[in-house]
């Protein structure tokens, strides 16, 4: 239907674009991550010496596994929070269901280091949270452990991504057919019945799509540990950063975010054939 | 079922409380005499909006960042809106990959993108500035742009285009008097969708950052150097310039659905 000429056009200015200024960045990270560094001088010749160092060095593969770990608690905490929310606004609100739903998602495009910044003046021993319970009594002396610790990357996360997870899983609840759940009720299914028989099984690839986004973007963040996660927060890509600055090891570092990289790829992947077969 | 109802209602308070009251406090703390934290706050002041008016590094990186924001809008929609177009209606060997690489930045962690870019930027010798930073909120942000034209592009009435066409006009002339005025609200929410996130933006220009800062990355520095409500101050200000802007986003993109419908 569409000409040549038109085809042409719409097409070969992305094309380019993007395959200049993300197909060979990303090809060259790869290139890089073959390469050494001896004497503080980037080697090109190829070896690879840097994917045998993630291996071997047990603090890549200690610190990816705990990273990994984080990111799960943190897509287990958003769901816990995102589905009820997401079925409560879906099916019981009658009334300003569109007022609810912004209210949901106004947090999602609000600056990330804002949000991360309000829970560090919460969490921190002179923080809002410590000089609360002093205030009420509960404790004597401020608690150290809320800031600078795997928790407080979690809870800053968690509060980030929430949003991110209820988004989809919202959206697939808004696709189920009302009448199902009417005709569920006529058959006598109690509420419950009916909302672990219809549904949970027709959320699941929007749950699917927020456990993805959560859990990738938790694995790759480096901002929030730096922020409040202290020594004990450290995560995969904080590793990266140390790479790329005062330890200067580059193509280590690309060799690393490249592993990040086939990682993420294969996570969308594998969730999205599993949201076809759902 | 009614104690379901009541446990919903009081979860999904618990959520939004959770959601809302750490900027609330950040607010709070804003007029705050002294310090960031402590309870209850105390010595109610305006000082640290008053510093932050005068604090002209500050409204230097925010002009930068202003900067940055619009040449990624234009890097974006410019690019983007093809990208739509091409997705919507050419076929090419291929297709599947150029879908999944301009889509890729939205779920790819920014630290990915960000060292890619810098990697790529150093090799060719490309020295870091503001337009490295746009260059790189531009190219990732091209993903939100042609997701929310594609989405105006697929509820648009296709017949119209036909009625077009089949009248004797040329598909230059539909594409400019017909498929872009009917896209209209969908570039329009895209740019304030990109103008909000760029503005924000961190991750990707933590790696890209010349000698200018942009706003996020001077709070950044900041933050590493101590605190003081004057951060909480910006930090609200920033807030409720993004609020505005995705009120109206939400806004438009309600009016496109139903304009559509109609």
């Amino acid at each position: 239907m569409y000409s040549k000429a038109y085809s042409r056009t719409v097409l070969i200015p992305p094309l380019v674009w993007v395959g200049l200024f993300l197909f060979v960045p990303y090809l060259i990270l790869f290139l890089y991550s073959f390469w050494q560094v001896r004497f503080q001088v980037i080697v090109h010749d190829a070896t690879s010496a840097n994917y045998a160092e993630i291996l071997h060095n047990p603090l890549y593969l200690s610190v990816l596994f705990r990273s990994a770990g984080i990111a799960a608690a943190v897509t287990c905490a958003c769901l816990l929070l995102a589905f009820p929310l997401a079925y409560y606004v879906s099916f019981r609100l009658r009334t300003r269901k569109e007022a609810v739903y912004l209210l949901v998602i106004i947090p999602l495009w609000v600056s990330y280091l804002v949000r991360a910044y309000a829970w560090k003046t919460i969490l921190g021993s002179d923080g809002v949270l410590n000089k609360l319970l002093e205030f009420a009594g509960v404790i004597d002396h401020p608690a150290n452990f809320l800031l600078y610790s795997p928790f407080a990357v979690i809870l800053t996360l968690t509060h980030i991504y929430t949003p991110f997870v209820f988004l989809p899983v919202y959206a697939s609840m808004e696709h189920i057919p009302r009448n199902l759940m009417e005709a569920a009720s006529d058959l006598g299914a109690s509420s419950s019945r009916a909302f672990w028989t219809v549904v949970f099984p027709l959320a699941l690839p929007g749950a699917l799509a927020g456990i993805t986004f959560a859990f990738v973007l938790s694995l790759g963040d480096f901002l929030a540990p730096l922020l409040i996660g202290g020594p004990r927060g450290i995560m995969i890509s904080n590793i990266v950063v140390s790479l790329f600055g005062a330890a200067y090891n580059w193509p280590l570092g690309a060799a690393l975010s490249f592993v990040m990289l086939v990682l993420v790829i294969a996570i969308i992947t594998l969730t999205e054939r599993l949201e076809k077969r759902l | 079922m009614r104690t379901t109802s009541r446990l919903l209602s009081i979860h999904a308070v618990a959520v939004f409380a959770f959601l809302y009251l750490p900027i609330v406090a950040l607010a709070i703390y804003s007029f705050n005499g002294e310090s960031v934290g402590g309870f209850p706050p105390h010595g109610w002041t305006l000082n640290w909006y008053r510093e932050l008016l005068r604090d002209e590094a500050l409204w230097r990186s925010a002009g930068n960042s202003v900067i940055v924001a619009m040449l990624a809008i234009v890097i974006s929609i410019g690019i983007g809106l093809p990208a739509a177009l091409t997705l919507d209606r050419v076929s090419f060997p291929g297709k599947a990959l150029f879908r999944r690489l301009v889509l890729l930045p939205l779920i790819l962690p920014g630290i990915i993108t960000g060292l890619s870019l810098l990697i790529f930027l150093s090799s060719v010798g490309i020295r870091l500035s503001l337009l490295t930073i746009a260059l790189g909120h531009g190219t990732a942000l091209i993903s939100v742009a042609t997701t929310e034209i594609l989405a105006g592009l697929g509820k648009m009435d296709r017949a119209q285009e036909e009625a077009s066409l089949d009248l004797g006009a040329t598909q230059w002339q539909t594409l400019w008097r017909i498929t872009l005025p009917n896209i209209k609200l969908s570039i329009i929410a895209a740019v304030l969708l990109i103008f909000t996130l760029s503005f924000d933006e961190i991750a990707l220009s933590f790696f890209l950052i010349g000698r200018e800062n942009t706003l996020p990355l001077e709070i950044w520095a900041r933050l590493r150097r101590g605190i003081t409500p004057e951060i909480n101050a910006i930090s609200t200000l920033i807030f409720l310039f993004s609020l505005v802007l995705i009120v109206v986003w939400h806004k438009l993109r309600a009016r496109s659905a139903s304009a559509s419908t109609q």
